[in-house]
């Protein structure tokens, strides 16, 4: 069943996009098999609501790193709720839970939308290894499949190969990548609004070096970026985007604050949710300060990034 | 909410002052606010469940010290615990069989796996192996050859040449004969990453590892980590006979409760960490500061202690407010910061009591203090009012400044501009702690690694 996510690259790359609906769909078949699994077990598992099928509740969502405070807020309202509406039946709870938790995450559902600027400017940053690089790839197929050029810069000028692996991205997409052989990322990115100014296109999309928000001075440099790129468009960057590893616990709750002080994060995109990982981190980040959950990845493939739908995230937790 | 672990008890423990035993009843509060610690710092809620019922089975009963609450004493049970799980110290790399031995790499995506091929050399160096060579079997991830012949060029090791159109145990086997052929020590194969659900690709490594017959089989994660870290361990640790663990991206601000987490259900040394992109990012393995890192709260207690010992409460207090608040720290009490860190055991003895500071090495910390005892010579000679307002220090009271303190007028002004860099990250102390502080000035003070 996964063995489509490794293919050779060439393969990828010449797949018709027929598919996509059907990826769609698997893809979520996948989180949603992973999701509710234990909350088929639980509600089949109690009659009535007690403090039993509460606690079994609380495991769910803290080992879907939905994190201590947030679970409460969510078990709390759940709570109100059973009393206010009088509810008694293990089955009812399945519902209103569903709608706690679509309450909490509803501000995020907010598509992209591109169309407003030309070229519209995205900056992408997040910690080492989040999978920035490959949203950017992911991002560009997208982009292409509704007919909008597209260019790449290769921001990353630390990480060893890191422009080599953008230009693979690059190829795939047959969209052109921009970038120095070392030397300044902010120069780097400039240079590509530059040109994609000159070249009429439509999406710069701008590839950051992973850091970790303890190294300041790697913060101030990603302010130096963002300050540039407005240099070279006033109204850029037009959004900017926190990629998330859902593998990641607790501490994707610093990184988002981390990251939208050092640069005014607009979107998140939550990724590698095609493993067991549940990116219940979400539902504390709705609770503190919601940001848009743009897109989520599901794989490594061009066709493995969809939107974030709310009604979805939570039918596939509770279907 | 609560920074650590100690904070978290303190408040439940007040009420229990004067009982002398640990009861089920005395100890259930406590209990309950390490299960939530442990929970925020990411270790998985099974383990957190075997850890808390280990640990009141060690606590009931026992007699609380004349010189400790029982919060105190609880807290000292569970670090203890916590240290014993975390397992051995610096296990060293094995290299007991005909070489060249081989190293196997194998963990999720972007964990930090060739990374940690580049960083291995080193740690093969120091133990006197000289000849290593890398390869990699990643024919998926795009650039992924092209990223690990960088890092071996970085770490000054032979890398084997492969192309994406290549079979992962092809590359392998060609690799092993190669470095057969040219006598190395070590070969280091690198891997994909991949996901432990992904049922083709841990075939895949699993028919690697039968081929190549690992005498190391390393499993990298990412110390940030959540809750899945059991699942994915357990997977691993089930496809492959894994030999040790590299805990990655610890210099981070991540508890990294998955340590504990992985650690528990793959029953593997932590071999090393890594603490930095770079490939002279990695350490051995410490078990005690990983636990009090897990905590949250550095050696807490024995800070807390020399703190009695060596502060004057008050000058304390006074600046403690002040750094709370961002607000009117002056050069005095960046002075008395200065002298009651040097009271606490100095620079070093900070460190070594705070979390997620093991990267600080020896030179780097008494070069730290020298230009501690130069800023403060610097301030004495400074007038009351040049101390309240650094604005009105221009050119001439800079040279009386420098000659009083006998160093250069540049000495004047790089303190006069870390000063105000210590403003800014005052704000930065009021949100997050020490710990996050220390970390800032690290880049500030000369000679300490960024
Ligand atoms: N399974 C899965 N893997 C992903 C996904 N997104 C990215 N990856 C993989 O994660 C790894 C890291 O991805 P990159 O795109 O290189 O991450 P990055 O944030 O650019 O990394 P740095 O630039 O090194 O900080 C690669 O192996 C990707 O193939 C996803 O949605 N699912
Ligand atoms: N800060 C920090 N970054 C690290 C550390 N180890 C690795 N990284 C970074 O993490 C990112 C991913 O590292 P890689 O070595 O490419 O990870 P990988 O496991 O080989 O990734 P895949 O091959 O895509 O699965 C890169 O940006 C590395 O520079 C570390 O200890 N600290
Ligand atoms: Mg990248
Ligand atoms: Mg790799």
């Amino acid at each position: 069943m996964f063995s489509f996510f490794k293919k050779d690259p060439a393969a990828e790359a010449a797949k018709p996009a027929a598919s996509w609906a059907e990826r769609l769909k698997s893809g979520l078949s996948r989180t949603r098999s992973a999701l509710t699994q234990p909350f088929a077990s639980l509600f089949a598992a109690h009659a009535k609501i007690d403090e039993a099928l509460y606690e079994e509740l609380e495991t769910i969502l803290i080992t879907a790193d939905v994190g201590v405070e947030a679970t409460q807020h969510l078990l709390g309202a759940l709570r109100a709720r059973v009393k206010r509406d009088g509810l008694t039946e293990a089955g009812q709870l399945k519902t209103a839970l569903k709608a706690v938790l679509g309450e909490l995450l509803a501000p995020l559902e907010q598509p992209l939308d591109v169309s407003g600027h030309k070229p519209f400017v995205i900056m992408l940053a997040g910690v080492n290894g989040a999978g920035k690089t490959t949203t950017i790839g992911k991002l560009a197929w997208r982009l292409r499949q509704e007919g909008r050029r597209v260019m790449l810069a290769a921001g990353d000028t630390f990480r060893a190969a890191a422009r080599e692996q953008l230009e693979e991205w690059g190829a795939r997409n047959q969209v052109e990548v921009i970038g120095g052989q070392g030397g300044d990322p902010a120069a780097v990115i400039f240079d590509a609004i530059q040109s994609a100014k000159a070249r009429g296109i439509d999406v710069v999309l701008a590839d950051t070096a992973g850091r970790l928000p303890t190294q300041l001075h790697l913060m101030e440099e990603l302010k130096k970026i963002r300050r540039v790129i407005q240099k070279a468009e006033p109204s850029a960057p037009h959004e900017v985007l926190l990629v998330l590893d859902a593998n990641i616990g607790q501490n994707a709750l610093t990184q988002a604050q981390a990251f939208d002080e050092a640069i005014g994060v607009t979107g998140l995109v939550l990724t590698k949710l095609d493993g067991t990982a549940k990116g219940g981190v979400i539902a504390a980040l709705a609770k503190r300060r919601p940001i848009p959950v743009r897109f989520i990845g599901v794989g490594e493939g061009l066709e493995d990034l969809q939107p974030f739908r709310v009604d979805e995230f939570v039918d596939a937790l509770f279907a | 909410m609560f920074d650590n672990l100690s904070q978290r008890l303190g408040a439940v423990v007040k009420n229990l002052r004067g009982q002398g035993r640990l009861t089920e009843a005395n100890i259930q509060d406590a209990l309950r606010e390490v299960r939530v610690a442990l929970l925020e710092a990411d270790v998985a809620l099974p383990v957190v469940r075997d850890f808390i019922a280990r640990v009141k089975e060690r606590a009931l009963g026992q007699d609380v010290l004349h010189s400790l609450t029982p919060g105190q004493m609880l807290i000292g049970i569970v670090q203890k615990e916590l240290t014993a799980l975390m397992g051995e110290q610096a296990v060293p790399l094995s290299f007991a069989a005909q070489p060249p031995v081989v190293y196997l790499m194998a963990g999720l995506q972007g964990a930090g796996k060739t990374t940690s091929c580049g960083k291995l050399v080193r740690m093969i160096r120091a133990q006197g192996k000289k000849k290593v060579l890398l390869v990699s079997c990643d024919v998926y991830r795009p650039a992924a050859i092209e990223q690990l012949k960088t890092v071996a060029a970085q770490a000054e090791a032979e890398f084997f040449p492969a192309a994406p159109d290549q079979k992962p145990l092809d590359i392998a086997l060609a690799a092993l004969d190669y470095a057969r052929r040219h006598f190395f020590d070590v070969l280091i194969v690198d891997t994909a990453g991949r996901l432990h659900v992904d049922e083709a690709m841990m075939q895949e490594i699993r028919e690697l590892h039968a081929a190549l017959k690992p005498v190391e089989t390393l499993f990298v994660v990412d110390a940030m980590q959540g809750q899945d870290a059991v699942n994915t361990a357990k997977a691993f640790g089930d496809a492959l006979p894994l030999t040790g663990i590299i805990l990655t991206k610890l210099d981070g601000d991540a508890r990294g409760g998955a340590a504990l987490s992985v650690r528990q259900v793959t029953g593997k040394p932590i071999k090393f960490v890594g603490v930095g992109e770079k490939l002279s990012g990695i350490e051995v393995f410490h078990p005690e500061r990983m636990a009090s890192r897990i905590l949250g709260m550095g050696d807490v207690l024995s800070l807390i202690e020399e703190a009695q010992k060596g502060v004057d409460q008050a000058e304390a207090l006074k600046v403690a407010k002040k750094l709370k608040t961002g607000k009117g720290f002056d050069l005095d009490d960046f002075k008395t910061q200065i002298q009651q860190m040097q009271k606490m055991g100095g620079l070093g003895g900070l460190v070594d009591k705070l979390p997620g500071m093991g990267q600080l090495k020896a030179g780097d910390l008494a070069q730290g203090e020298k230009q501690m005892r130069r800023i403060e010579g610097i301030i004495n000679s400074m007038t009351p009012q040049e101390r309240r307002q650094p604005e009105i220090i221009k050119a001439s009271r800079k040279r009386r400044i420098a000659a009083g303190a006998g160093v250069q007028v540049q000495d004047v002004n790089r303190l006069l501009a870390q000063f105000e860099q210590m403003q800014k990250m005052m704000k930065t102390f009021a949100k997050g702690g020490m710990a996050k502080m220390m970390r800032g000035m690290k880049g500030m003070l000369p000679g300490m690694p960024r």
